[in-house]
Protein backbone atom coordinates (compact mmCIF):
# COMPACT_ATOMS: atom_id res chain seq x y z
CA UNK A 1 0.00 0.00 0.00
CA UNK A 2 1.49 3.43 -0.98
CA UNK A 3 0.68 6.46 1.12
CA UNK A 4 1.80 9.49 -0.36
CA UNK A 5 1.43 13.15 0.88
CA UNK A 6 -1.02 14.91 -1.59
CA UNK A 7 -1.38 18.35 -1.91
CA UNK A 8 -5.61 18.21 -2.21
CA UNK A 9 -7.76 15.77 -0.15
CA UNK A 10 -9.70 13.22 -1.42
CA UNK A 11 -13.51 13.90 -0.59
CA UNK A 12 -14.75 11.76 2.22
CA UNK A 13 -18.71 10.60 2.57
CA UNK A 14 -20.35 12.42 5.32
CA UNK A 15 -23.86 11.69 6.31
CA UNK A 16 -24.52 14.75 8.76
CA UNK A 17 -27.72 14.73 11.03
CA UNK A 18 -28.62 18.01 11.64
CA UNK A 19 -31.65 18.99 13.61
CA UNK A 20 -33.22 15.87 12.83
CA UNK A 21 -32.31 15.73 8.99
CA UNK A 22 -30.10 13.41 7.44
CA UNK A 23 -27.78 15.07 5.09
CA UNK A 24 -25.11 13.09 3.06
CA UNK A 25 -22.07 15.18 1.76
CA UNK A 26 -19.10 14.58 0.22
CA UNK A 27 -16.40 16.55 2.13
CA UNK A 28 -12.75 17.60 1.68
CA UNK A 29 -11.52 16.03 5.06
CA UNK A 30 -10.31 19.26 6.45
CA UNK A 31 -13.89 20.82 6.55
CA UNK A 32 -14.67 21.36 10.30
CA UNK A 33 -18.21 21.22 11.25
CA UNK A 34 -18.71 24.41 11.99
CA UNK A 35 -17.67 25.03 7.65
CA UNK A 36 -20.10 22.36 7.27
CA UNK A 37 -23.07 23.40 9.06
CA UNK A 38 -22.49 27.05 7.40
CA UNK A 39 -20.61 26.83 3.83
CA UNK A 40 -22.12 23.33 3.04
CA UNK A 41 -25.79 23.42 4.79
CA UNK A 42 -26.45 27.13 5.14
CA UNK A 43 -27.16 26.86 8.88
CA UNK A 44 -25.69 30.05 9.69
CA UNK A 45 -27.21 30.42 13.03
CA UNK A 46 -23.62 28.65 14.42
CA UNK A 47 -21.73 31.63 14.51
CA UNK A 48 -17.39 31.50 13.50
CA UNK A 49 -15.55 33.68 15.98
CA UNK A 50 -12.00 32.52 16.96
CA UNK A 51 -11.81 28.94 14.86
CA UNK A 52 -9.61 27.91 18.01
CA UNK A 53 -11.87 26.58 20.78
CA UNK A 54 -11.18 30.00 22.55
CA UNK A 55 -14.81 31.78 22.35
CA UNK A 56 -17.18 29.48 22.24
CA UNK A 57 -19.66 31.30 19.47
CA UNK A 58 -19.31 27.98 17.50
CA UNK A 59 -21.31 25.67 20.49
CA UNK A 60 -23.45 23.12 18.98
CA UNK A 61 -24.86 20.10 20.86
CA UNK A 62 -22.89 16.70 19.53
CA UNK A 63 -24.95 13.76 20.49
CA UNK A 64 -27.09 15.95 23.23
CA UNK A 65 -24.26 17.55 24.82
CA UNK A 66 -22.54 20.74 23.68
CA UNK A 67 -19.25 20.66 22.07
CA UNK A 68 -16.98 23.32 19.87
CA UNK A 69 -17.99 23.08 15.70
CA UNK A 70 -15.02 24.98 15.23
CA UNK A 71 -12.57 22.19 16.61
CA UNK A 72 -14.50 18.90 15.73
CA UNK A 73 -14.15 17.83 12.14
CA UNK A 74 -17.30 17.04 9.85
CA UNK A 75 -16.16 13.63 8.90
CA UNK A 76 -15.72 12.72 12.72
CA UNK A 77 -19.31 13.74 13.65
CA UNK A 78 -20.44 11.69 10.80
CA UNK A 79 -23.63 9.53 11.83
CA UNK A 80 -24.07 11.21 15.51
CA UNK A 81 -26.85 13.55 15.85
CA UNK A 82 -26.51 17.49 15.99
CA UNK A 83 -28.70 19.91 17.30
CA UNK A 84 -27.69 23.66 15.93
CA UNK A 85 -29.65 26.79 17.23
CA UNK A 86 -31.99 26.33 13.96
CA UNK A 87 -32.95 23.09 15.73
CA UNK A 88 -34.46 24.60 18.91
CA UNK A 89 -37.47 26.67 18.04
CA UNK A 90 -40.68 24.55 18.32
CA UNK A 91 -42.12 25.88 14.82
CA UNK A 92 -43.03 30.06 15.80
CA UNK A 93 -42.54 28.65 19.69
CA UNK A 94 -39.20 29.63 20.54
CA UNK A 95 -36.99 27.30 23.40
CA UNK A 96 -37.52 28.67 26.74
CA UNK A 97 -33.66 29.09 26.56
CA UNK A 98 -34.27 31.92 23.56
CA UNK A 99 -37.26 33.84 25.04
CA UNK A 100 -35.52 34.23 28.38
CA UNK A 101 -32.75 35.54 26.40
CA UNK A 102 -35.05 38.16 24.84
CA UNK A 103 -36.54 38.75 28.27
CA UNK A 104 -33.53 39.43 29.86
CA UNK A 105 -31.56 41.23 27.68
CA UNK A 106 -29.32 38.51 27.58
CA UNK A 107 -27.09 39.85 24.59
CA UNK A 108 -26.58 42.79 22.50
CA UNK A 109 -25.01 42.82 19.31
CA UNK A 110 -25.91 38.65 18.92
CA UNK A 111 -23.00 37.11 17.58
CA UNK A 112 -22.04 35.30 20.56
CA UNK A 113 -25.84 34.89 21.51
CA UNK A 114 -26.61 31.33 19.24
CA UNK A 115 -23.46 29.82 21.04
CA UNK A 116 -24.48 31.02 24.76
CA UNK A 117 -28.01 29.93 24.07
CA UNK A 118 -26.61 26.24 22.82
CA UNK A 119 -24.37 26.29 26.15
CA UNK A 120 -27.28 27.21 28.57
CA UNK A 121 -29.39 24.44 26.98
CA UNK A 122 -27.32 21.82 27.24
CA UNK A 123 -26.36 23.21 30.88
CA UNK A 124 -30.00 22.01 32.23
CA UNK A 125 -28.66 18.54 32.06
CA UNK A 126 -25.21 19.40 33.49
CA UNK A 127 -24.28 19.01 37.17
CA UNK A 128 -23.85 22.79 37.77
CA UNK A 129 -24.80 24.30 41.25
CA UNK A 130 -27.86 26.51 41.67
CA UNK A 131 -25.96 29.74 42.27
CA UNK A 132 -24.94 32.64 40.00
CA UNK A 133 -21.43 32.05 40.32
CA UNK A 134 -22.34 28.18 39.58
CA UNK A 135 -24.04 29.30 36.35
CA UNK A 136 -21.33 32.24 35.73
CA UNK A 137 -18.12 29.34 35.84
CA UNK A 138 -20.61 26.70 33.66
CA UNK A 139 -21.27 29.16 31.22
CA UNK A 140 -17.56 30.74 31.16
CA UNK A 141 -16.63 28.72 27.98
CA UNK A 142 -18.56 31.56 25.93
CA UNK A 143 -17.51 35.37 25.40
CA UNK A 144 -19.56 38.06 25.15
CA UNK A 145 -17.30 40.90 23.93
CA UNK A 146 -20.62 43.18 24.81
CA UNK A 147 -20.24 42.46 27.89
CA UNK A 148 -24.26 41.07 28.60
CA UNK A 149 -23.19 38.63 31.17
CA UNK A 150 -25.80 40.03 34.04
CA UNK A 151 -28.15 39.16 31.27
CA UNK A 152 -27.24 36.32 30.13
CA UNK A 153 -26.91 34.88 33.88
CA UNK A 154 -30.29 36.34 34.55
CA UNK A 155 -31.88 34.16 31.74
CA UNK A 156 -30.39 31.07 32.77
CA UNK A 157 -31.23 31.35 36.14
CA UNK A 158 -35.36 32.13 35.30
CA UNK A 159 -35.46 29.08 33.49
CA UNK A 160 -33.56 26.85 35.62
CA UNK A 161 -35.75 28.08 38.54
CA UNK A 162 -38.77 27.66 36.22
CA UNK A 163 -39.40 31.62 35.62
CA UNK A 164 -38.43 30.99 32.07
CA UNK B 1 -4.61 23.30 6.61
CA UNK B 2 -2.62 21.02 4.99
CA UNK B 3 -4.68 17.71 3.15
CA UNK B 4 -4.48 14.61 4.98
CA UNK B 5 -5.96 11.24 4.67
CA UNK B 6 -8.69 10.55 6.90
CA UNK B 7 -9.06 7.04 8.32
CA UNK B 8 -11.61 5.71 10.63
CA UNK B 9 -11.00 3.23 12.75
CA UNK B 10 -13.23 0.94 15.33
CA UNK B 11 -10.90 -1.39 16.95
CA UNK B 12 -7.35 -1.09 18.93
CA UNK B 13 -5.40 -3.23 16.12
CA UNK B 14 -6.54 -0.99 12.89
CA UNK B 15 -5.71 2.09 14.95
CA UNK B 16 -2.05 1.41 15.18
CA UNK B 17 -2.05 -0.02 11.71
CA UNK B 18 -3.00 2.96 10.10
CA UNK B 19 -0.93 5.13 12.86
CA UNK B 20 1.90 2.87 10.78
CA UNK B 21 2.09 5.83 8.01
CA UNK B 22 4.83 8.48 8.47
CA UNK B 23 3.40 11.28 10.44
CA UNK B 24 0.03 10.07 11.41
CA UNK B 25 -1.83 11.23 14.56
CA UNK B 26 -4.48 9.73 16.27
CA UNK B 27 -7.58 11.51 16.29
CA UNK B 28 -9.37 11.88 19.79
CA UNK B 29 -11.43 15.07 21.34
CA UNK B 30 -9.42 17.23 18.44
CA UNK B 31 -9.11 20.25 21.27
CA UNK B 32 -5.39 20.20 20.76
CA UNK B 33 -4.81 18.75 17.21
CA UNK B 34 -7.51 20.14 15.21
CA UNK B 35 -6.29 23.71 16.71
CA UNK B 36 -2.44 22.91 15.80
CA UNK B 37 -3.34 21.53 12.34
CA UNK B 38 -5.20 24.95 11.52
CA UNK B 39 -2.24 26.88 12.80
CA UNK B 40 0.23 24.43 10.50
CA UNK B 41 1.90 23.61 13.58
CA UNK B 42 0.80 19.79 13.39
CA UNK B 43 0.56 18.76 9.63
CA UNK B 44 -0.31 15.03 9.74
CA UNK B 45 -0.16 12.92 6.62
CA UNK B 46 -3.52 11.02 7.72
CA UNK B 47 -5.58 11.13 10.67
CA UNK B 48 -7.03 8.19 12.24
CA UNK B 49 -10.08 8.90 14.02
CA UNK B 50 -9.84 6.57 17.15
CA UNK B 51 -13.84 8.13 18.47
CA UNK B 52 -15.14 4.86 17.23
CA UNK B 53 -12.33 2.67 19.60
CA UNK B 54 -14.30 1.45 23.11
CA UNK B 55 -12.06 2.85 25.47
CA UNK B 56 -14.28 4.98 27.11
CA UNK B 57 -15.30 2.64 30.17
CA UNK B 58 -14.32 3.50 33.98
CA UNK B 59 -13.97 0.78 35.96
CA UNK B 60 -12.76 -0.74 39.08
CA UNK B 61 -10.05 -3.88 39.37
CA UNK B 62 -10.33 -6.82 41.68
CA UNK B 63 -7.26 -4.94 43.62
CA UNK B 64 -9.01 -1.65 43.94
CA UNK B 65 -7.76 0.19 40.90
CA UNK B 66 -9.44 2.67 39.00
CA UNK B 67 -9.21 1.80 35.25
CA UNK B 68 -9.94 5.23 33.46
CA UNK B 69 -10.41 4.24 29.62
CA UNK B 70 -8.23 6.26 26.84
CA UNK B 71 -11.44 7.93 25.24
CA UNK B 72 -13.15 8.52 28.25
CA UNK B 73 -14.39 12.33 28.26
CA UNK B 74 -13.13 14.72 30.66
CA UNK B 75 -16.11 16.11 31.84
CA UNK B 76 -17.20 11.97 32.15
CA UNK B 77 -14.19 11.31 34.65
CA UNK B 78 -14.70 14.65 36.90
CA UNK B 79 -17.98 13.50 37.75
CA UNK B 80 -17.93 9.57 37.73
CA UNK B 81 -18.60 8.32 41.94
CA UNK B 82 -15.03 6.25 41.86
CA UNK B 83 -13.28 9.15 40.62
CA UNK B 84 -15.30 12.41 42.11
CA UNK B 85 -14.98 10.56 45.92
CA UNK B 86 -11.82 8.74 45.93
CA UNK B 87 -9.80 11.05 43.92
CA UNK B 88 -11.18 14.70 44.26
CA UNK B 89 -7.99 16.47 43.19
CA UNK B 90 -8.41 14.56 40.08
CA UNK B 91 -12.02 16.06 39.62
CA UNK B 92 -11.15 19.07 40.80
CA UNK B 93 -8.07 19.08 38.17
CA UNK B 94 -10.07 18.73 35.49
CA UNK B 95 -12.97 20.65 36.45
CA UNK B 96 -10.22 23.81 36.62
CA UNK B 97 -9.61 23.77 33.06
CA UNK B 98 -10.85 24.09 29.90
CA UNK B 99 -14.34 25.01 29.44
CA UNK B 100 -17.27 23.03 29.37
CA UNK B 101 -17.66 22.38 25.81
CA UNK B 102 -13.77 21.53 25.91
CA UNK B 103 -14.60 18.75 28.55
CA UNK B 104 -17.24 16.95 26.86
CA UNK B 105 -14.54 16.80 23.90
CA UNK B 106 -11.30 16.30 25.51
CA UNK B 107 -10.09 12.63 26.60
CA UNK B 108 -8.25 10.87 29.40
CA UNK B 109 -5.37 9.74 26.78
CA UNK B 110 -5.46 13.20 25.00
CA UNK B 111 -5.01 15.02 27.63
CA UNK B 112 -1.94 13.06 28.72
CA UNK B 113 -0.71 14.82 25.19
CA UNK B 114 -1.72 18.02 25.31
CA UNK B 115 0.94 20.35 23.90
CA UNK B 116 2.10 23.40 25.25
CA UNK B 117 0.18 26.95 24.69
CA UNK B 118 4.04 28.88 24.47
CA UNK B 119 3.36 31.62 21.88
CA UNK B 120 6.67 30.65 19.67
CA UNK B 121 5.62 26.98 19.98
CA UNK B 122 2.08 28.01 18.28
CA UNK B 123 3.19 30.66 15.59
CA UNK B 124 5.48 28.82 12.80
CA UNK B 125 7.06 32.48 12.11
CA UNK B 126 9.11 31.96 15.19
CA UNK B 127 12.30 30.13 16.14
CA UNK B 128 11.31 26.91 18.59
CA UNK B 129 12.86 23.87 19.36
CA UNK B 130 9.83 21.51 20.16
CA UNK B 131 8.09 22.60 16.84
CA UNK B 132 11.41 22.86 14.48
CA UNK B 133 14.23 20.99 16.20
CA UNK B 134 17.80 23.01 16.11
CA UNK B 135 15.84 26.47 15.51
CA UNK B 136 16.82 27.61 19.20
CA UNK B 137 14.27 28.89 21.35
CA UNK B 138 12.80 32.16 20.67
CA UNK B 139 10.89 32.30 24.45
CA UNK B 140 14.35 31.95 26.45
CA UNK B 141 15.16 35.69 25.51
CA UNK B 142 11.83 36.74 24.64
CA UNK B 143 8.25 37.53 26.29
CA UNK B 144 7.62 34.55 28.95
CA UNK B 145 5.56 35.16 31.41
CA UNK B 146 3.60 32.29 31.43
CA UNK B 147 7.17 29.91 30.83
CA UNK B 148 8.56 27.23 33.12
CA UNK B 149 10.92 27.63 36.00
CA UNK B 150 11.63 23.79 36.48
CA UNK B 151 12.31 21.93 34.00
CA UNK B 152 13.79 23.99 31.90
CA UNK B 153 16.90 23.60 29.37
CA UNK B 154 18.70 25.54 27.43
CA UNK B 155 16.87 24.37 24.72
CA UNK B 156 13.51 24.87 26.20
CA UNK B 157 11.17 26.27 28.75
CA UNK B 158 7.83 25.82 27.75
CA UNK B 159 4.74 24.82 29.94
CA UNK B 160 2.94 21.89 30.42
CA UNK B 161 -0.29 22.98 30.16
CA UNK B 162 -2.46 19.86 31.48
CA UNK B 163 -4.76 20.40 35.04
CA UNK B 164 -5.12 17.11 35.35
CA UNK B 165 -1.81 15.72 34.64
CA UNK B 166 -0.58 17.11 38.00
CA UNK B 167 -3.20 15.46 39.71
CA UNK B 168 -2.47 12.33 37.87
CA UNK B 169 1.16 12.78 38.90
CA UNK B 170 0.22 13.33 42.57
CA UNK B 171 -1.39 10.07 42.51
CA UNK B 172 1.13 7.95 40.85
CA UNK B 173 -1.35 6.76 38.06
CA UNK B 174 -0.10 4.43 35.26
CA UNK B 175 -0.31 5.05 31.58
CA UNK B 176 -1.47 1.55 29.51
CA UNK B 177 -0.20 1.69 25.81
CA UNK B 178 -0.52 -0.64 23.08
CA UNK B 179 2.03 -0.71 20.22
CA UNK B 180 3.85 -3.38 17.97
CA UNK B 181 5.87 -5.18 20.30
CA UNK B 182 2.76 -5.61 22.82
CA UNK B 183 1.37 -3.78 25.67
CA UNK B 184 3.15 -2.27 28.11
CA UNK B 185 2.86 -0.22 31.71
CA UNK B 186 4.26 3.30 32.26
CA UNK B 187 4.34 4.92 35.27
CA UNK B 188 3.16 8.51 35.19
CA UNK B 189 6.56 9.73 36.24
CA UNK B 190 8.43 8.38 33.34
CA UNK B 191 5.77 9.42 31.18
CA UNK B 192 6.75 13.13 30.27
CA UNK B 193 9.78 13.56 29.63
CA UNK B 194 12.14 16.89 30.38
CA UNK B 195 13.20 19.01 27.28
CA UNK B 196 16.83 18.39 27.82
CA UNK B 197 18.61 18.32 24.31
CA UNK B 198 15.51 17.40 22.61
CA UNK B 199 12.29 19.50 23.60
CA UNK B 200 10.77 18.00 20.08
CA UNK B 201 10.28 14.49 22.21
CA UNK B 202 7.50 15.15 24.96
CA UNK B 203 6.56 11.71 25.91
CA UNK B 204 8.00 7.81 26.37
CA UNK B 205 5.79 6.70 24.06
CA UNK B 206 7.52 5.06 20.89
CA UNK B 207 5.66 6.15 17.50
CA UNK B 208 2.42 4.71 16.62
CA UNK B 209 1.51 3.20 20.38
CA UNK B 210 -2.32 3.98 21.47
CA UNK B 211 -2.88 4.82 25.15
CA UNK B 212 -5.34 2.53 25.94
CA UNK B 213 -6.49 3.68 29.86
CA UNK B 214 -4.90 5.29 32.88
CA UNK B 215 -5.05 3.40 35.93
CA UNK B 216 -5.12 5.46 39.57
CA UNK B 217 -3.72 3.04 42.01
CA UNK B 218 -5.60 2.37 45.00
CA UNK B 219 -4.48 5.36 47.44
CA UNK B 220 -7.47 5.87 50.62
CA UNK B 221 -5.43 9.31 51.77
CA UNK B 222 -6.55 10.65 48.63
CA UNK B 223 -9.88 11.43 49.66
CA UNK B 224 -8.36 14.18 51.73
CA UNK B 225 -7.27 15.97 48.74
CA UNK B 226 -7.50 19.09 46.50
CA UNK B 227 -6.34 21.33 43.70
CA UNK B 228 -5.87 24.98 44.01
CA UNK B 229 -4.90 26.61 40.60
CA UNK B 230 -4.37 30.89 40.32
CA UNK B 231 -4.51 32.08 36.79
CA UNK B 232 -4.90 35.23 34.54
CA UNK B 233 -8.84 35.14 34.94
CA UNK B 234 -11.57 33.26 37.23
CA UNK B 235 -12.66 30.32 34.80
CA UNK B 236 -11.31 29.15 31.23
CA UNK B 237 -7.64 30.15 31.53
CA UNK B 238 -4.72 28.30 31.72
CA UNK B 239 -2.56 27.91 35.06
CA UNK B 240 0.03 30.70 36.45
CA UNK B 241 0.63 28.08 39.12
CA UNK B 242 -1.20 25.17 40.38
CA UNK B 243 -0.49 22.85 42.99
CA UNK B 244 -2.34 18.81 43.67
CA UNK B 245 -2.51 17.84 47.27
CA UNK B 246 -3.15 14.73 48.98
CA UNK B 247 -2.59 14.09 53.01
CA UNK B 248 -2.19 11.09 55.27
CA UNK B 249 -2.73 12.69 58.42
CA UNK B 250 -3.30 11.18 62.25
CA UNK B 251 -3.40 13.57 65.28
CA UNK B 252 -2.11 16.01 63.34
CA UNK B 253 0.83 14.49 62.29
CA UNK B 254 1.58 13.76 58.56
CA UNK B 255 2.26 10.27 57.74
CA UNK B 256 2.49 11.11 54.14
CA UNK B 257 1.99 13.17 51.76
CA UNK B 258 1.65 13.67 47.98
CA UNK B 259 2.42 16.88 46.15
CA UNK B 260 2.50 18.22 42.40
CA UNK B 261 2.68 21.17 40.71
CA UNK B 262 1.38 23.13 37.63
CA UNK B 263 1.31 26.03 35.29
CA UNK B 264 5.29 26.27 36.23
CA UNK B 265 7.49 23.52 34.95
CA UNK B 266 8.30 21.80 31.44
CA UNK B 267 6.17 18.75 33.15
CA UNK B 268 3.55 17.74 35.26
CA UNK B 269 5.68 18.62 38.71
CA UNK B 270 6.17 15.98 41.73
CA UNK B 271 7.34 17.76 44.30
CA UNK B 272 9.57 14.94 46.12
CA UNK B 273 10.92 17.06 47.76
CA UNK B 274 8.31 18.65 49.79
CA UNK B 275 6.55 15.31 50.35
CA UNK B 276 9.80 14.16 52.13
CA UNK B 277 10.04 17.45 54.08
CA UNK B 278 5.78 16.46 55.35
CA UNK B 279 6.26 13.43 55.94
CA UNK B 280 6.74 12.41 59.98
CA UNK B 281 6.09 15.88 61.17
CA UNK B 282 3.73 17.85 62.51
CA UNK B 283 1.18 19.93 60.09
CA UNK B 284 1.88 23.12 60.49
CA UNK B 285 1.53 26.51 58.12
CA UNK B 286 5.34 26.79 58.95
CA UNK B 287 5.71 22.94 57.62
CA UNK B 288 3.99 24.06 54.75
CA UNK B 289 6.00 27.04 53.70
CA UNK B 290 9.26 25.25 54.53
CA UNK B 291 7.91 22.10 51.76
CA UNK B 292 6.81 25.14 48.91
CA UNK B 293 10.51 26.39 49.53
CA UNK B 294 12.06 23.06 49.17
CA UNK B 295 9.30 22.55 46.06
CA UNK B 296 10.66 25.59 44.31
CA UNK B 297 14.34 25.41 45.64
CA UNK B 298 16.37 24.66 41.77
CA UNK B 299 13.54 27.07 39.60
CA UNK B 300 15.40 29.04 37.27
CA UNK B 301 13.64 32.67 36.89
CA UNK B 302 13.48 34.37 33.84
CA UNK B 303 13.00 38.03 32.47
CA UNK B 304 9.11 38.01 32.73
CA UNK B 305 7.86 34.82 34.77
CA UNK B 306 10.32 35.30 38.08
CA UNK B 307 6.64 36.06 39.85
CA UNK B 308 5.95 32.47 39.56
CA UNK B 309 8.81 31.75 41.98
CA UNK B 310 6.28 32.92 44.86
CA UNK B 311 2.94 32.37 43.35
CA UNK B 312 3.58 29.19 43.55
CA UNK B 313 5.17 28.82 46.70
CA UNK B 314 1.65 30.51 47.97
CA UNK B 315 -0.40 28.50 45.83
CA UNK B 316 1.00 25.46 47.37
CA UNK B 317 0.91 25.99 50.86
CA UNK B 318 -2.89 27.36 50.22
CA UNK B 319 -3.37 23.89 49.22
CA UNK B 320 -1.88 22.12 51.45
CA UNK B 321 -3.68 23.85 54.14
CA UNK B 322 -7.27 23.65 52.43
CA UNK B 323 -6.21 19.71 52.44
CA UNK B 324 -5.33 19.56 56.43
CA UNK B 325 -8.82 21.31 56.77
CA UNK B 326 -10.71 18.25 55.15
CA UNK B 327 -12.18 16.11 57.57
Amino acid sequence: MTHMRSTSSVLVDVELLVNGRRLPLALDPRVTLLDALREHLGLTGTKKGCDHGQCGACTVHLDGRRILSCLTLAASASGREITTIEGLADGDRLHPMQQAFIDHDGFQCGYCTSGQIMSAVALLDEPCGPGEADVRECMSGNICRCGAYPGIVAAVQAVRQGRG
Amino acid sequence: MQPFAFITVTGEQAARQAAAYPDARYLAGGTTLIDLMKLNVERPSTVVDINAVPLAAISELPDGTVRVGAMVRNSDMAHHPLVRDRYPLISQAILAGASGQIRNMATTAGNLLQRTRCYYFRDTTMRCNKREPGTGCAAIDGYNRIHAVLGTSEHCIATHPSDLCVALAAVDATVRVVGSKGARAVPFGEFHVLPDERPERETALEPGELIVAVDLPPLPFARRSVYVKVRDRASYAFALASAAVALDLSGGVIRQARVALGGIATRPWRAHEAELLLEGREASVEMYRQAADAALAAAIPRRHNAFKIELARRTLVRALSRAEALS
